[in-house]
């Protein structure tokens, strides 16, 4: 690792304040990409920002069709809550392993934005609101690219508003190894419709217009049998091609939605 | 930069220098000796430096030194009383949970963490915990065996 500076962020207005303050700086959520990503000197921040100990960033609150989660929370605390969303405890419970959860965090995850990530499929599943120190984003524009997010330079992540669907389910098809999603999809019944998203296979997630379509006519995993998304742009890599991405995309759809049902 | 920091280790007040960048697990291993704690592969994925950080058990590779100051932290040299074993330490021992030994410090640090939230783990509960915790000897057969005998002694209290 290069070496960098530390600082320990009292309160999420610090955070930021100390962020603008920088030459280059980071924030430090739970630390699972980051860290790694620094031992193997990808990337050399001039400064870390630990928000770890910023409790307004831990705060959960149930409304009667909303759920608000801090940024701060880990994946466990998601996993094992009582919450109005039982999907989104399934997913929290599927990443990576029992101690990357203890670790690892919404905020963290979804600024990461890695194509792979869990997190994304549930934002844009449900239709969350991402909630930062100065705005409010939709998720269907927070996840710009690999890698990329519609946050601005210092824009920090405080909670993610997700609305409660009628039913909703994900299903993922895990890296054997890293639990990462080789392709996983978020189905949701929502209020203004249905949603399908799609983490794994693209540079970022996306949601299937054709497959959303066919729901709305009748939720049921056999109305997707035929769907299949073109495998253009989709991700290659050692573990799976596009068209078994592709594939894997029906597959994964159907399996959600019939959970999503049971 | 190098600076001092503290943090209760086993229930004492540990001091030590450290830079920003040294992990936890260097900082237990190198600065205060306690070699139990080990690295395999220093990418959070195999699981041999687990250890326990304000109770949750976290891989200390991925952790920075600093983020654990003014925390708690116990480690596999934290848990036996005196010279009588941890019922998982001990179950471990009869039900030859180990061969090399190098997994087992995180093998049983992580299956306390199972335990505190599931006193009574099914096989297969068991198995998927330890998802995170590889073992290149045993198949991991007699690991599984040992947690579920530990649930057992420690639920009947027969330690």
């Amino acid at each position: 690792m290069y070496a960098f500076r530390y600082h320990h962020a009292g309160s999420i207005d610090e955070a930021v304040r100390l962020h603008g303050s920088c030459e280059d700086p980071g924030y430090l959520a739970g630390g699972h990409t980051l860290l790694p990503t620094l031992k193997m000197r990808l990337a050399q921040p001039s400064d870390l920002i630990d928000l770890g100990t910023i409790d307004a960033l831990k705060n959960t609150s149930t409304g009667t069709d909303t759920l608000i989660i801090g940024a701060g929370v880990r994946h466990n605390d998601v996993a094992r809550m009582t919450h109005p969303i039982p999907a989104l405890a399934g997913l929290a419970g599927q990443i990576g392993d029992f101690q990357v959860r203890n670790r690892g965090t919404l905020g963290g995850s979804i600024a990461n934005a890695d194509p792979a990530a869990d997190y994304p499929a549930a934002l844009v599943g449900l239709g969350a609101t991402v909630i930062t120190d100065r705005r409010q984003i939709a998720a269907d524009d927070f996840f710009v690219d690999l890698f990329e997010t519609a946050l601005q330079e210092g824009e920090l992540v405080t909670s993610v508003a997700f609305p409660a669907p009628r039913r909703a389910a994900y299903m993922k098809f895990p890296n054997p190894a890293s639990r990462y999603a080789i392709v996983g999809v978020f189905v949701a019944w929502t209020a203004s419709g249905m949603r399908v998203a799609v983490t794994g296979a693209g540079a970022r997630v996306f949601r299937v217009a054709a497959m959303e379509e066919a729901l709305e006519r009748n939720f049921s995993p056999d109305v997707l049998a035929d769907i299949q998304i073109p495998d253009d742009g989709l991700n290659s890599d050692i573990h799976a091609t596009p068209d078994y991405r592709a594939h894997l995309v029906t597959v994964m759809a159907r399996r959600a939605v019939a959970l999503a049902n049971a | 930069m190098t600076m001092t920091i503290s943090m209760t280790v086993n229930g004492e007040e540990r001091s030590g220098l450290c830079e920003e960048r040294t992990l936890l697990v260097t900082f237990l291993r190198e600065t205060l000796r306690l070699t139990g704690t080990h690295v395999g592969c220093d990418t959070s994925q195999c699981g041999a430096c687990v250890v326990h950080l304000d109770g949750d058990s976290v891989k200390a590779c991925t952790v920075l030194a600093v983020q654990a100051a003014g925390h708690d932290v116990t480690t596999i040299e934290g848990i036996a009383d005196g010279d009588t074993l941890h019922p998982m330490q001990q179950a471990f021992h009869e039900n030859h949970g180990l061969q090399c030994g190098f997994c087992t410090p995180g093998m049983i640090m992580s299956a306390l963490d199972l335990l505190k939230h599931n006193k009574a783990p099914t096989e297969r509960e068991i198995r998927e915990h330890l998802e995170g915790n590889f073992c290149r000897c045993t198949g991991y057969h007699n690991i599984v065996r040992s947690i579920a005998a530990a649930a057992d002694m420690m639920a009947t209290g027969k330690a």
